[in-house]
């Protein structure tokens, strides 16, 4: 059991799924319209969780499939990349960087997929996002962290746009094609010796979270000739039939295709 | 210091094989330095490559464990090795500390590694390298002054050396030394710097005092 003390609040969690507040309870009351809706496993009640988050954002479709697998009910806050939301006076004081995706639980605002991550890993720790074992884990982080640090990085919108203004809007695709294959290479050797039906064993973990988005946009977006990755490729068929994994994925999202 | 059997493959000018050069001074944990020059190619040896598919500094090895990428290895070393710890206790701070480590390490320090800069070098034009990295170091500095402006004390979280500092330190460093930032608009990171300036632990780890340095 942990304690923290929080505004005069007294928080505490239990390793179950249950949360209890002690004295005054603060909630945000918000209408929901059709751009904000909650998770497809919730009616219409109420949530401290927001997650405000794009469809297309593969840093957003991790965060969502953790939650799913912890089954965490969430409000869906839509914003639009395209239009510039982001950069709206209410999200900058939220996320320092702009960037989505960013979680609001109660007073806490967490930005950064994997601070997140492990921010709910700590939380709320029901359906773990990392195994016991020590080798195991270092595994996990590693897959995690390159895909976070060595991959996505180079292929956001922010960076496309960039090179695009730069160099030129050909060579926007075949770089953002040149990193991710480079780095999709690289996780085929390091997972090979510890994958089996999920990238390190029998069941899913934090690494299978930045994997399945990163090779969907591999696939979907970015044309990757993803059969120079067999691991990589049975992987996502794996996660394929995952409801948590499937309903965080981008053609489920309330705003899909809107921005 | 604690004796052991841990090899780290680094690389003098890398910012990540700093921060883990850090934890283990803070650790107290003894280790054999092993160079790997980047400039001559010599990640991409046979022998590294088995090692770390990666082809990264730093990546570090503890008898028959081999782990690569920075934050990978100062979390196996936090699991592992938990004296001096590298996360706070209390849920909000550790909250903020991953939150800075990753900025810097998904939002900063990607945009200035040697691949990517000789790959912007190669299709911009000699010296548009430099505008690309500090246009990417300015964006994430700014967000980390606003991050830890509510938080910091003597150091990122506090008053106490967590994780954000260990991505700190080196990150400054760099802009400072090889990038020539003007550090004035970030105040507080410069607070920051000096305070690390102070700590033999991260002194120690600098580009300066590893046993591959080359001064330019």
């Amino acid at each position: 059991m942990t304690w923290q003390v929080n505004r005069g609040k007294i928080v505490y969690s239990v390793s179950c799924i249950f949360v209890v507040f002690l004295g005054h309870l603060e909630e945000d009351r918000e209408q929901c319209d059709s751009e904000q809706r909650v998770n497809q496993t919730a009616t219409m009640e109420e949530s401290k969780l927001k997650l405000y988050s794009s469809w297309r954002s593969s840093s957003s479709s991790r965060v969502r499939i953790a939650l799913n697998l912890k089954g965490l009910k969430y409000e869906y806050k839509a914003v639009n990349l395209l239009k510039g939301e982001q950069f709206s006076p209410e999200f900058s004081k939220l996320s320092p960087l702009n960037y989505v995706p960013t979680l609001v639980d109660g007073d806490m605002v967490v930005v950064e997929s994997f601070a997140i991550l492990m921010y709910l890993e700590d939380k709320y720790p029901q359906h773990p996002l990392l195994p016991p074992d020590l080798k195991k884990r270092a595994i996990n982080y590693q897959a995690a962290s390159f895909v976070s640090s060595s991959i996505q990085p180079l292929q956001n919108l922010v960076e496309q746009k960039y090179i695009a203004e730069e160099v030129g809007s050909d060579e926007k695709l075949s770089w953002v094609k040149h990193h991710m294959e480079k780095g999709l290479a690289a996780l085929e050797k390091l997972l090979k010796d510890h994958a089996a039906k999920y990238a390190s064993g029998d069941e899913v973990f934090l690494a299978d979270l930045f994997l399945a988005p990163q090779i969907h946009d591999a696939l979907t977006r970015f044309n990757v000739d993803m059969t120079q990755f067999p691991l990589l490729l049975r992987l996502n068929d794996a996660y394929n039939e995952l409801p948590a994994f499937q309903d965080a994925m981008p053609e489920k999202q309330p705003d899909y295709l809107q921005s | 210091m604690e004796e052991t059997q841990l090899k780290l493959y680094s690389h003098w000018r890398s910012s990540c094989s700093c921060r883990v050069g850090i934890g283990l001074n803070l650790k107290r944990l003894k280790y054999e330095y092993k160079a790997v020059n980047l400039v001559k190619g010599e990640q991409f040896s046979p022998e590294f490559s088995k090692l770390n598919p990666l082809n990264f500094v730093p990546a570090l090895v503890d008898g028959d464990i081999v782990v690569a990428d920075s934050f990978a290895i100062l979390m196996y070393l936090e699991e592992k090795y938990p004296q001096h710890p590298l996360l706070p206790q209390d849920l909000h701070k550790r909250a903020i500390n991953y939150q800075a480590a990753n900025i810097v390490s998904a939002n900063i320090q990607p945009f200035q590694n040697l691949v990517v800069l000789k790959y912007i070098e190669e299709k911009c034009g000699s010296g548009e390298e430099l505008a690309w990295v500090k246009h990417h170091i300015e964006k994430g500095f700014a967000a980390l002054e606003k991050l830890l402006k509510d938080h910091a004390g003597k150091y990122a979280t506090g008053d106490e050396v967590f994780l954000a500092d260990l991505f700190l330190a080196p990150q400054i460093h760099a802009a400072l030394k090889w990038f020539n930032m003007d550090m004035t608009e970030f105040p507080l990171l410069l607070r920051l710097n000096d305070a690390y300036n102070e700590l033999p632990a991260f002194q120690d780890a600098m580009p300066e005092k590893q046993p591959d340095y080359i001064p330019s």
